[in-house]
């Protein structure tokens, strides 16, 4: 069996201090590394925050685009897919091909590339 | 003299030069604050050599060394900016700093306004923030001048800019013309944007008696652009067409106190001429059916006929039935609604807002209940006029449409 884990927190919430932030950081390495070492990692990313997002509808054939994210509640994440796009027009155009584009929504999170670790 | 050029040389270069450097940058902020560096460093520098055959070219050129230099002095930035040094740097242009230097032609730097114009007005931003960046950066309105416009506060105003603008170079919106397989659709957003802020400024020039910025101006500059830059699509020419007809009317549509004048006691004298004879040019371009290009017909209609009692009602209706099937909206229905109390009798317009009050459509708006009465009115039935013009009144959303009810209202008793 394979599992997504979503990590839900509330963005608005006081902005963690450097030193904090510095622990968290420690904190996520810790475990990514601890869940690849016991093979249990297929990936993971860090998202930029819900104000990057676009929601994508397609309506009797229509693109529809909307600022923001997801917001309804009576409808529930189903699945996802990670893509690599020139930009966001490309990555909207690739997201409205989705089947569920056109009864549900998809939401456009543009991926936090985080600094690769200094190597050299 | 020298100021006064200077500053035509900015006003009328500052979006493409903007446009120019926000397309090597990728920060609207870094090219807005070198913009404003090499215009400084002009006045200095050009008052002793004199202004140069291609001012754009020299500013464009200061501004991008001035980004260089700040962006090498920031050694926070360095490791991240190494692409964007390289950008810089590999852009072959004359030194600016050099005695003698000759800039290219005008032809040298691409125009990159329409760029810009569909990176501001890109369907993923909100709406609002759409018609913010646009003023800011195309318009060059400063952001109390846009937080005053659309009476929000400036700080709520500086926000919403930040946010835009890290939206932009976060979710990896293009700037770029979009392909053409996209370019019908995305032009229509431009002119949604643009027609807003144009609607902003026409129900502002009838709000208090505060200075407001000119937000008609700025959208027909807008739609003038749009139009030079896309000569080949109907639609941003039958836009501008319907702003100038409007626009046309602008001084007669209030009087010396702000009081609202109604179309058909406007003083017709007073309309802008050669306006409603430019926009009737442009709308010899369009092709009839599309929206803009219905509504720009209507508004012809009324402000081409010489007399209220020449204006063609019935073509009117017409024109608004034909609107309401290719965009449909309540409003639209409540103006054929209004066309067909003109042309066939206020009984059958006040059916037709019957039936638009039933649906329940248009609940608070005010516009309803005060067209309604207005044809109650002329009927003679004066109780229900009033109890409409009340309504109305609750309704209201500015001053001077109070008093105008109001009035209307005090007529009747």
């Amino acid at each position: 069996m394979q599992y997504l884990l979503l990590i839900y927190n509330n963005e608005s919430a006081a902005k963690p201090s450097p030193a904090e932030m510095a622990t968290i950081m420690k904190d996520y390495g810790a475990f990514t590394q601890s869940i690849q070492q016991s093979g249990h990692y297929k990936g993971g990313n860090p998202l930029q925050p819900v104000a990057t997002a676009t929601s994508v509808r397609v309506r009797d054939g229509k693109t529809l685009l909307t600022d923001g994210p997801f917001a309804e509640t009576v409808e529930q994440l189903g699945g996802y897919y990670l893509i690599e796009a020139a930009n966001l027009d490309d990555a909207t155009a690739i997201a409205a091909r989705i089947p569920g584009a056109r009864w549900g929504t998809i939401e456009v999170r543009p991926i936090w590339a985080m600094a690769a670790p200094a190597s050299a | 003299m020298f100021p006064q050029q200077i500053e035509r040389i900015y006003t009328d270069e500052r979006a493409r030069i903007l446009a120019t450097l926000i397309g090597f940058l990728h920060d609207f902020d870094l090219a807005e604050e070198t913009m404003q560096e090499a215009f400084a460093a002009a006045l200095v520098q050009w008052r002793d050599s004199g202004i140069p055959d291609n001012p754009r070219a020299w500013i464009v050129g200061t501004a991008r060394h001035k980004a260089l230099d700040r962006l090498r002095r920031d050694t926070a930035f360095r490791a991240k900016s190494l692409d964007l040094q390289r950008n810089l740097l590999s852009a072959s242009e004359p030194d600016p700093a050099m005695p003698g230097s000759e800039f290219d032609s005008d032809d040298s730097i691409p125009d990159d306004r329409l760029r810009l114009i569909f990176t501001c007005c890109h369907p993923a931003l909100a709406t609002e923030a759409q018609v913010a960046l646009t003023l800011r950066t195309l318009c060059g309105l400063a952001t109390n001048e846009i937080a005053r416009a659309f009476l929000v506060s400036p700080q709520t105003m500086a926000q919403r800019l930040v946010r835009v603008q890290r939206k932009i170079s976060e979710a990896g919106i293009p700037y770029s013309v979009p392909p053409p397989e996209m370019l019908p659709a995305r032009i229509d957003a431009v002119l949604v944007t643009i027609y807003l802020i144009f609607t902003a400024g026409y129900t502002a020039t009838s709000g208090a008696a505060l200075v407001k910025t000119d937000l008609c101006g700025e959208a027909i500059r807008l739609g003038r652009l749009l139009v030079s830059l896309v000569p080949d699509h109907a639609e941003p020419a039958a836009l501008l067409a319907l702003m100038l007809f409007h626009d046309s009317r602008r001084d007669a549509r209030t009087d010396a106190e702000g009081n609202i004048v109604l179309l058909e006691d406007q003083d017709r004298a007073r309309w802008n001429q050669p306006a409603i004879r430019e926009a009737a040019e442009l709308l010899k371009r369009t092709s009839p059916d599309s929206r803009y290009a219905i509504e720009a017909q209507i508004a012809a209609i009324h402000t081409t006929s010489p007399r209220p009692e020449d204006t063609d009602w019935r073509r009117i209706a017409t024109l608004y039935a034909e609107l309401k099937r290719i965009a449909p909206s309540p409003v639209v229905e409540l103006n054929e609604a209004v066309a067909i109390a003109m042309s066939q009798g206020p009984e059958a317009g006040l059916e037709r807002l019957a039936e638009l009050e039933s649906a329940g459509r248009l609940e608070n708006y005010h516009l309803l209940p005060a067209a309604q009465a207005r044809l109650l009115e002329k009927l003679g039935r004066s109780q229900e006029a009033k109890s409409h013009y009340r309504r109305a009144l609750s309704l209201a959303r500015n001053d001077p449409e109070r008093r105008f009810l109001t009035a209307r209202l005090a007529q009747l008793n």
